[in-house]
C-alpha cells in the first residue's frame, strides 16, 4: 500500500463520522494527489521525518535514487562544485560518542530564509510548504545559498546534458532538493523515501492529523535541525 | 588658481591613460564572458564558497562609492567651502565607483544575461532586491546633484539635492551591510553592528580614494594641494580609519563575548591559514596602524607623499578586511549541528580553502578599470578641478596651526 493510499485508508477509516457530514470529495482531496492544472493547495503541506535510528552509516541508497531521479548525473572536476541535493552526514558527539547518520536535504522551511532574501522571487515556497527554485527567473546571484542555514542548495557550475525532462536544471541557476514535487503532484512519494532500504524516511502531510506523519510527530519526540533559527522545518529528524 | 591649457604632450598622456584604462575594461569584459560561457567552474569559487574574489571588488568599489560622496556632503549638507569646492570631483567618484562595482556583480551572476529579470521581478523582502531600488536612484540622485553643481541657474538646489544624495548614500551602504546582516545562519554576519561598520568603512575607503584622485589631478595639472586641505583632510581620514578600528573590535569582541563564537573568532585571528595574516598584517598593521603613523607622526607627516601613500594602504588595508569578511566569514563551516562534529561529502564541519582562478581576479580588476576610465574622461572633459580661494586658505593654515 503506498503511503498516499494508506493515508486514505486511515483518514476514512478513522474519519468514518466525519464522512457523515462532510462530502466524501473532500477526503478524497486530501488523501489524493491534486488533480493536473489544479494549483496546489494550503491544505496541505509535505514534510518528511527521518528515523536516525533506522538510517546506516555508509548507505546512500537515498542519495543515488535523487541523482537517478533528478538527472544529476554531470561529471564535475573539483568536487567542491558539484551539485549536491541530497547528502548523508555523519554526526558525532564528542561528549559522549553518540553518533548518528542522517540524510541532509532541503528542510523545507516554512519561514525560508532563502525566499526571503532572493532579489526575484526566483526562490519562492508552494502554498503546499514544497520551496522551489524558479529556474527561469534565477539569475545565479547566490544569495540564496550565503542565506540557507543547512547549506542545501547548489550552483551548477557547468553546462549539463542529459537532463530528466520533468527535472529542468541548468548552467548558472541555483537548484536544491524539490521533494520531488513532480513525483508529489502525480500522487507518488519523493525517490529517496522510496529507495531507503531500511524505511527510515516518512512523507507526508504534516497538516493532515490523521496522516502517518502527523501521528508519529504527535507520539514521537522529534526535532527540527537548528530549531533555534525558528524556520518551522518541513522535514523532522528523530533519534537525534 | 590658472590652469595652463593642455599641451600636445599632455593630449597624448591622456590618451595613453584613457587607452590603459579601456583595455583593463576590455579584459575585465573578456573575462566575464569566459565565465559565462564556461560557467562557474572556471572560478575558485565553488558551492562551499559561494561569493569570492568578484564580490570583494564590488562591495569595495560600491562601498568606497558611498563613502567618496562624503567630501561632497561635508560640503554641501554641512556648508564647509573647503569641500564645497571638491564636491563635483566627489560625486563623479560615486558615480564611477558605483557603476564598477555594479558592473561586476551584475557580471558575476550564473545567468548575466537575465538582467532584466533582475530588474523587473522584485522581491520586496529581499535587501538584494532593495538594492535592485537603491543602486540606479544613487546614480540618478548623483547625476541630478552634479548638475546642481555644475550648471549655474541650478546652484539654488544644491542644498537639497546635496542632502537628497546624503540621505540615500546612507541608505545604500546600510543596505550594502544589510545584506550581509540577514544572513542568520552565519556566523560571521549576523550582527547588528555590521550596517553602522559598513557606514564607517566607507567614509575612510571613500576619502582614501578621494585623496590619491585628487593628487594626482593636481600633479598632472603641475599643482600641489594646498598645505590647509592637505591638513584638513588628511586628520579626517585619520578620524575615520580610527572609528573603522573600533567598530572592527566592536565586532569581534561582540562575537567573543556575546554570541559565544569563540570557534569562529579563533579561526579568524589566529589559525585560520591566510584570514589571521589578513586581519593582522593587511588589515591592522599595512591598513590601520601605518596609514595612522602616516598621517599623525610629526616627523612622517610632513613627508612629501605621505598622505598619498597613507590613502593606498588603507584601500590594501581595505582589501584585507573584505577578504576575511566575505572569503572568511563562507571558510568556516556552518555550525548546522552546534556542538557536534559532522562529516559529510559536502564538506560538512570542515574548513574550506578557496583559491581564486585569474578569471574572477580579472573581472574584478575590470572593474576598477570602469571606475577609473569614468574618472580620468569625466575629468578630463568636465571641469572638476576643485578651485580653492587661496587667501581664505592661508588663513585657514594660520588658524589650524
Ligand atoms: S532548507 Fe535552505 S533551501 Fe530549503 S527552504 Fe530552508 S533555507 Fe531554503
Ligand atoms: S541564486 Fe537564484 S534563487 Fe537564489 S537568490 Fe539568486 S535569484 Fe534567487
Amino acid at each position: 500500500m503506498s503511503n498516499n493510499d494508506r493515508r486514505g485508508f486511515l483518514a476514512a477509516s478513522a474519519g468514518l463520522g466525519l464522512v457523515a457530514i462532510a462530502p466524501g470529495v473532500h477526503l478524497m482531496q486530501v488523501a489524493q494527489a491534486r488533480p493536473a492544472g489544479e494549483p496546489a493547495s494550503k491544505l496541505q503541506r509535505w514534510g518528511m521525518l527521518v528515523d536516525t535510528t533506522k538510517c546506516a552509516s555508509g548507505c546512500t541508497a537515498c542519495v543515488s535514487a535523487c541523482a537517478t531521479e533528478n538527472g544529476i548525473n554531470e561529471q564535475v572536476a573539483d568536487p567542491r562544485q558539484a551539485a549536491q541535493w541530497i547528502r548523508k552526514i555523519d554526526i558525532k558527539d564528542p561528549k559522549n560518542g553518540r553518533q548518528h547518520s542522517l540524510p541532509m536535504m532541503c528542510q523545507h522551511c516554512a519561514e525560508p530564509p532563502c525566499v526571503d532574501v532572493c532579489p526575484t522571487g526566483a526562490s519562492m515556497k508552494r502554498a503546499d510548504g514544497i520551496v522551489l527554485v524558479d529556474r527561469h527567473i534565477c539569475i545565479g546571484c547566490r544569495y540564496c545559498m550565503m542565506a540557507c542555514p543547512y547549506k542545501a542548495r547548489s550552483f551548477v557550475h557547468q553546462p549539463l546534458t542529459q537532463q530528466n525532462p520533468e527535472v529542468p536544471r541548468g548552467l548558472g541557476c541555483v537548484e536544491s532538493c524539490t521533494l520531488c514535487v513532480h513525483r508529489v503532484d502525480k500522487g507518488q512519494k519523493p525517490a529517496c523515501v522510496e529507495a531507503c532500504p531500511e524505511g527510515a524516511m516518512l512523507f507526508g502531510d504534516l497538516e493532515d492529523p490523521n496522516s502517518d506523519i502527523a501521528r508519529r510527530i504527535a507520539q514521537t519526540a522529534t526535532t527540527q535541525v537548528r530549531a533555534d533559527l525558528k524556520l518551522n522545518t518541513g522535514v523532522r529528524y528523530q533519534g537525534i | 588658481m590658472n590652469l595652463v591649457p593642455f599641451s600636445r604632450r599632455e593630449e597624448h598622456l591622456f590618451y595613453l591613460v584613457a587607452g590603459f584604462g579601456a583595455a583593463i575594461v576590455a579584459i575585465g569584459l573578456a573575462a566575464a564572458l569566459y565565465m559565462e560561457h564556461s560557467g562557474h567552474v572556471v572560478t575558485g569559487m565553488n558551492n562551499q564558497i559561494v561569493w569570492g574574489m568578484p564580490h570583494v571588488f564590488a562591495i569595495f568599489l560600491i562601498v568606497a562609492a558611498s563613502g567618496v560622496l562624503n567630501v561632497a556632503s561635508i560640503g554641501s549638507v554641512f556648508g564647509k567651502v573647503l569641500y564645497k569646492k571638491r564636491a563635483p570631483l566627489s560625486g563623479l567618484l560615486c558615480i564611477a565607483m558605483l557603476a564598477g562595482g555594479l558592473a561586476v556583480i551584475m557580471l558575476d551572476l550564473g545567468r548575466a544575461d537575465r538582467l532584466i529579470i533582475a530588474m523587473t521581478h522584485f522581491n520586496p523582502t529581499s535587501v538584494f532586491g532593495w538594492n535592485v531600488i537603491l543602486y540606479p536612484g544613487m546614480f540618478g540622485i548623483v547625476a541630478v546633484y552634479l548638475w546642481t553643481l555644475m550648471e549655474r541657474r541650478m546652484n539654488p538646489w544644491t542644498k537639497p539635492a546635496g542632502f537628497a544624495a546624503f540621505i540615500w548614500r546612507l541608505l545604500l551602504t546600510t543596505g550594502t551591510g544589510s545584506i550581509f546582516g540577514f544572513l542568520v545562519a552565519r556566523q560571521a554576519y549576523h550582527a547588528a553592528v555590521l550596517a553602522p561598520m559598513f557606514i564607517i568603512m566607507s567614509f575612510a575607503w571613500g576619502l582614501a580614494v578621494f585623496m590619491i584622485v585628487q593628487r594626482v589631478m593636481y600633479a598632472w595639472n603641475g599643482l600641489t594641494v594646498h598645505q590647509a586641505v592637505r591638513n584638513r583632510m588628511k586628520n579626517l581620514l585619520g578620524v575615520f580609519v580610527a572609528a573603522v578600528f573600533y567598530f572592527v573590535a566592536v565586532y569581534h569582541l561582540t562575537n567573543l563575548y556575546f554570541a559565544k563564537e569563540v570557534a569562529f573568532e579563533r579561526f579568524i585571528l589566529i589559525d585560520g591559514g591566510i584570514f589571521p595574516v589578513l586581519f593582522w598584517g593587511g588589515w591592522l598593521f599595512l591598513g590601520t596602524i601605518l596609514p595612522l603613523l602616516l598621517l599623525y607622526l610629526p616627523g612622517l607627516s610632513s613627508l612629501c607623499g605621505s598622505v598619498a601613500t597613507a590613502s593606498g594602504l588603507v584601500i590594501l588595508g581595505a582589501f584585507c578586511q573584505l577578504y576575511v569578511f566575505i572569503i572568511g566569514g563562507q571558510a568556516f563551516p556552518l555550525g548546522i549541528f552546534p556542538g557536534m562534529e559532522t562529516a559529510s561529502s559536502f564538506f560538512d564541519g570542515r574548513i574550506d580553502t578557496y583559491s581564486p582562478s585569474w578569471p574572477e581576479f580579472l573581472l574584478g580588476l575590470g572593474g576598477i578599470g570602469i571606475a577609473f576610465t569614468m574618472t580620468a574622461v569625466g575629468v578630463r572633459v568636465l571641469s572638476f578641478m576643485p578651485e580653492d580661494d587661496i587667501a581664505h586658505l592661508e588663513a585657514m593654515l594660520n588658524i589650524t596651526d
